[in-house]
């Protein structure tokens, strides 16, 4: 058993340095299993305003070792942001609204939609955040579509002792770097 | 193992819990239930074609060529506000993954505390406040999770719908968030070629009796009796529903909310949803943004999920005994060895063993939504 995890610690670092030459999504999935999840917490949606897509802003005491308060709220806040972009009601996505009804929908076969233009940057967005500041720490957000917009998923990794150490710590290391 | 290597591309809506039936490799979403459909399908294209070949050459030689031209134009937008409305996701919330399940679990155990054994636990109910107004969040048992406002289980698809109206077999599919609007311009559009085909149905007849009188004008268009009647009492259904819509549309409710009498009555307060304003009701419901699908019907499952699962018809017996496959089923000191995705298919593929066995624990949800059907019948 012992052989079997040298072997593997070994092929993670050739597929590392010689054969994987996305760098940062590798570290990322090495965070996913070279430590182990120790636990997750769930964002849940803030109905105060609606059934707009918003989250809690309050900050999760499993987190607070982890993370600064600060840099939590802005990632929910930014996130917040974009939803509310998305879901805007005015002039653009009435524009958008009637010039598909013309086309009897036919356009969306073609067309992007607002929404799933912002999906698309906060796709982006969440990456961005977990590489720079989550992974770093432990951390991995999910996006919340993945999850059917209930929650933001936060999962917290704990390094797994002994033989995962080191290749914990080296993924982190080497997301930082890069 | 090299046939273990031969793997198929599983999608995402081949292993969705719900009693839906998909087309088009998950790109057709609808009910189980279909014959409704099928009817309504025949319904309207049989009666415009008896109308296209009947009264059409006739009304354009004598009336005027644009009749034909407009039915034709009225009966696509009906089409495809039909096709439109069945065949998309109504809104579908997905189920919870069993770590999100047992973190709502804990929250529920914390706030109820410690029930002494023999009492029935309280009801699973959160209260939220939405524009100053508490509104209570029910827990779903089939899919584990607090229902977000206006949403409501379909018995009949054993889903939870976002915004959930009612469930139409006519076009034989839930009406939700995602499609109210295609199913309101669906009935406006089908009471508008209801209507415009009756009508000239009568100019027709009418025309015709003043030539040759109207037993001969009846005797030579048979399909014209056929359609009136259709239109007849089509017509009176259509036509209240499109009123009967239109009236929730301007309030900023729903079929459901309405028959529950959620914002009705003397102690339950104001709709929190609507606008207090007609006009920005309706262009909220009518031009507000698309929503997208939150399913990801399309998307990939992880390829290993299938390499094991194919391998291992069985895997609850053999996961300990399999040696070949040194994935999720391995202690986690062996995990150092999975592929860098490995980790990732576990939980799609855990799922589905547990997913198993919920249905006879849901039989207390699903009587408590024929008992609240039976309330509803009453």
């Amino acid at each position: 058993m012992h052989i079997e995890g040298y072997i593997a610690l070994f092929w993670d670092s050739l597929k590392r340095y010689y054969i994987n030459p996305y760098c940062i999504t590798l570290s990322l999935s090495e965070l996913r299993h070279s430590a182990s999840l120790a636990n997750k917490v769930f964002i849940q949606r803030d109905y105060s305003e609606g059934t707009t897509c918003k989250f809690q802003t309050k900050f999760p005491s499993e987190l607070e070792s982890r993370i600064e308060r600060t840099l939590f709220e802005d990632t929910v806040k930014t996130l917040n942001n974009y939803y509310a972009e998305a879901e805007k009601i005015g002039g653009q996505s009435y524009l958008e609204g009637c010039l598909a009804c013309a086309t009897a929908y036919l356009i969306f076969l073609c067309m992007e939609t607002r929404y799933e233009k912002v999906l698309k940057k906060i796709a982006k967005y969440i990456q961005e955040q977990n590489e720079k500041i989550y992974a770093p720490r432990g951390l991995l957000i999910t996006d919340p579509i993945e999850r059917g917009m209930r929650v933001i998923e936060i999962s917290i990794y704990e390094d797994r002792g002994s033989s995962g150490s080191s290749s914990g710590s080296s993924s982190v290391s080497g997301s930082t770097a890069r | 193992m090299s046939a273990v290597m031969i793997t198929r591309k599983v999608r995402k809506w081949e292993k969705l819990p719900g009693k839906n039936t998909f087309c088009c490799d998950g790109r057709v979403m609808m009910a189980r239930q279909k014959g409704v459909f099928y009817l309504t399908l025949f319904l309207i294209a049989g009666t415009c074609a008896l109308f296209f070949a009947f009264e059409c050459p006739y009304l354009a030689v004598h009336l005027c060529p644009a009749i034909p031209v407009f039915a034709a134009l009225l009966f696509v937008f009906v089409m495809a506000m039909l096709l439109r409305t069945s065949f998309s996701d109504p809104g579908v919330l997905p189920r919870a993954l069993p770590e999100e399940a047992t973190f709502i679990e804990m929250e529920i155990e914390a706030a109820n505390g410690n029930v002494p054994a023999g009492q029935r636990p309280p009801p699973r109910i959160r209260n939220v406040q939405i524009n100053n107004q508490i509104v209570k969040l029910k827990y779903c048992y089939t899919c584990k999770i607090f229902r977000p406002p206006r949403a409501s289980h379909c018995s009949i698809c054993d889903n939870c719908v976002d915004r959930f109206d009612h469930h139409c077999p006519w076009v034989g599919n839930c009406v939700g968030k995602r499609n109210y609007r295609y199913f309101y311009l669906f009935t406006l559009s089908l009471s508008l070629l209801t209507i415009y085909i009756f009508t000239f149905d009568i100019v027709h007849v009418v025309m015709r009796s003043m030539n040759g009188g109207f037993l001969n004008t009846l005797k030579e268009t048979p399909g014209t009796v056929l359609e009136v009647l259709v239109c007849f009492f089509t017509l009176w259904s259509v036509v209240g529903l499109t009123g009967f819509h239109t009236y929730l549309i301007s309030l900023n409710q729903t079929t459901n909310e309405d028959i529950k009498g959620s914002w009705s009555g003397k102690n339950r307060g104001q709709n929190p949803y609507s606008h207090k304003n007609i006009i920005k009701n309706c262009c909220e419901v009518l031009c507000g943004p698309t929503y997208p699908s939150v399913l990801d019907r399309r998307g990939l499952l992880q390829e290993d999920s299938t390499l094991v699962s194919s391998s291992n018809p069985v895997p609850q017996t053999t996961k300990t005994t399999a040696p070949l496959i040194p994935n999720e089923h391995t202690p986690d000191d062996a995990k150092p060895s999975i592929a860098s995705s490995a980790e990732k298919s576990a939980s799609p593929k855990e799922e589905h063993p547990a997913a198993m066995k919920f249905p006879p624990l849901a039989s207390p949800e699903t009587d408590a939504e024929t008992s609240i059907a039976k309330e509803r019948a009453h």
